[in-house]
């Protein structure tokens, strides 16, 4: 494969938002409620169609586990295949896990010899890596979450502790006590702070047997909540993200934050 | 004989204590290919909602070639949520084992939790099974306790679930 495709691969998979609208990314485990120790599987992929593997894996190095404790787990059986990243895990804690991934770097676009390039890095090698007169020179931050959580015996809410960087979610609700027909409530922060005015997008699974997305949109408030009225069970990806110019590398002119959420909503 | 053995029979529930609980838990005689006994959590709960505690949970007990049940009892979904999730198992006095189809009493005794110095007030008895390769059902009895007459109330389950009945004779 050539470098460039390879590279636009990566980039649609990192960096839905920025480059890939069309394209979901997510994390899909095979349980999210356990009341035991035991292991459960994830899947990591960017598609079309929720939650199937249509499109690209999602990168397995950006992935990021913690247990209830706050602590850094290593997941096992780690698989990329061609359409999605696999990855086993054990609760060998009671409480509320999160798995992510989290993509933080820089994006680069500019023009050379009448091409289009593109380039993504960190602010360590940009200087190196692109040329600091490139003509149409564009530079984007961004920090992107894809997140799930799943609950071994009682949901807890250690795992929430804010980082303050790009959109995080903070449970009114907890994510892992969801059933048909009740209102959730969430607040999203950004950099630590209530982010209002948010929109987020909410579309249940199985896209592929209905006719139409069916998606829910909500806005944050000014205190950064969200409300949903789950209207059937089944797993449900949540979207939201912002730009703006508040990038924390001199050389970014701009800085995007998205947030993705895999959540299961049970019946009743 | 027959009519001393009835009157035994009759005068059962008397010689308990006299405001015990008497439950009938139906677990019913399926014609499936592959039978699983169902597991199945008892429990009681106010008018609103709120767990007053668990009676019986029925799960497969660890022991020689057996699994430890324990990784099913999220799918008694709604005692999971309400009440399973909050503990440690086996719950002394509360876990057993699976039940074979049939009808299985259950003397609640009013000298201990979940009765003893419990409110007066309206409360349900809860029973969800929930079977391997089944389904799942959840059936309540409402009462009112304590009771000023004698109780009887029974509801008829469809899938998962005979009849489940509660009196009460005070």
């Amino acid at each position: 494969m050539k470098t460039s495709l390879k590279i636009a691969i990566l980039v649609a998979a990192l960096s839905t938002p920025l480059s890939a609208l069309a394209h979901k990314a997510w994390l899909q485990p095979s349980a999210t409620v356990l009341s035991s120790d035991e292991w459960i599987t994830v899947d990591a992929a960017v598609s079309n169609d929720l939650f199937f593997f249509n499109h690209v894996p999602l990168r397995a190095e950006a992935l990021s586990v913690t247990a209830p404790d706050g602590s850094p787990v290593e997941p096992a059986n780690v698989h990329t295949g061609k359409l999605r990243t696999v990855f086993d895990l054990q609760l060998t804690q009671p409480g509320t896990w999160r798995l992510a991934v989290i993509n933080q770097g820089l994006f680069a676009s500019w023009e050379e010899n009448g091409q289009m390039r593109r380039w993504r890095g960190n602010a360590g090698t940009f200087a190196s890596e692109v040329p600091a007169t490139a003509a149409k020179l564009q530079v984007t931050e961004s920090v992107g979450r894809i997140e799930t959580y799943v609950t071994a015996g009682n949901p807890d809410t250690r795992v929430f502790a804010v980082s303050g960087k790009g959109i995080e979610l903070q449970p009114i609700t907890h994510p892992n006590d969801l059933f048909e027909g009740e209102e959730a409530s969430f607040r999203l922060l950004l950099d630590g702070k209530p982010a209002s005015g948010l929109e987020v997008e909410v579309v249940r699974g199985a896209t592929r047997y209905r006719n139409h997305q069916e998606e829910i949109r909500v806005t944050t408030d000014a205190e950064g909540v969200f409300r949903v009225t789950w209207p059937a069970p089944g797993m449900y990806w949540l979207e939201t993200s912002h730009q703006d110019d508040k990038a924390s590398v001199p050389q970014a002119s701009s800085r995007r934050a998205s947030y993705v959420l895999t959540l299961e909503v049970l019946p009743q | 004989m027959r009519k001393l053995l009835a009157a035994l029979l009759l005068a059962a529930p008397v010689l308990a204590n006299a405001a015990d609980l008497q439950l009938t838990v139906e677990v019913p005689r399926l014609d499936v290919a592959e039978y699983h006994r169902p597991y199945v959590a008892v429990w009681i709960e106010t008018a609103e909602g709120q767990v007053v505690g668990d009676i019986a949970h029925w799960y497969q007990q660890p022991g020689k070639g057996s699994e430890d049940g324990t990784k099913w009892l999220k799918d008694l979904r709604q005692w999971w949520r309400r009440s399973g999730r909050s503990q440690q198992f086996p719950v002394d006095g509360v876990s057993g084992a699976t039940k074979p189809a049939g009808k299985h009493r259950i003397s609640v005794s009013d000298a201990k939790p979940p009765l003893a110095g419990l409110a007066a007030g309206d409360y349900r008895l809860m029973v969800e099974a929930v079977r391997e390769v089944g389904g799942r059902e959840l059936l309540s009895l409402d009462f009112s306790w304590p009771a000023t007459g004698p109780v009887h109330a029974q509801v008829q389950g469809e899938h998962e679930l005979g009849l489940i009945t509660l009196d009460i004779t005070p």
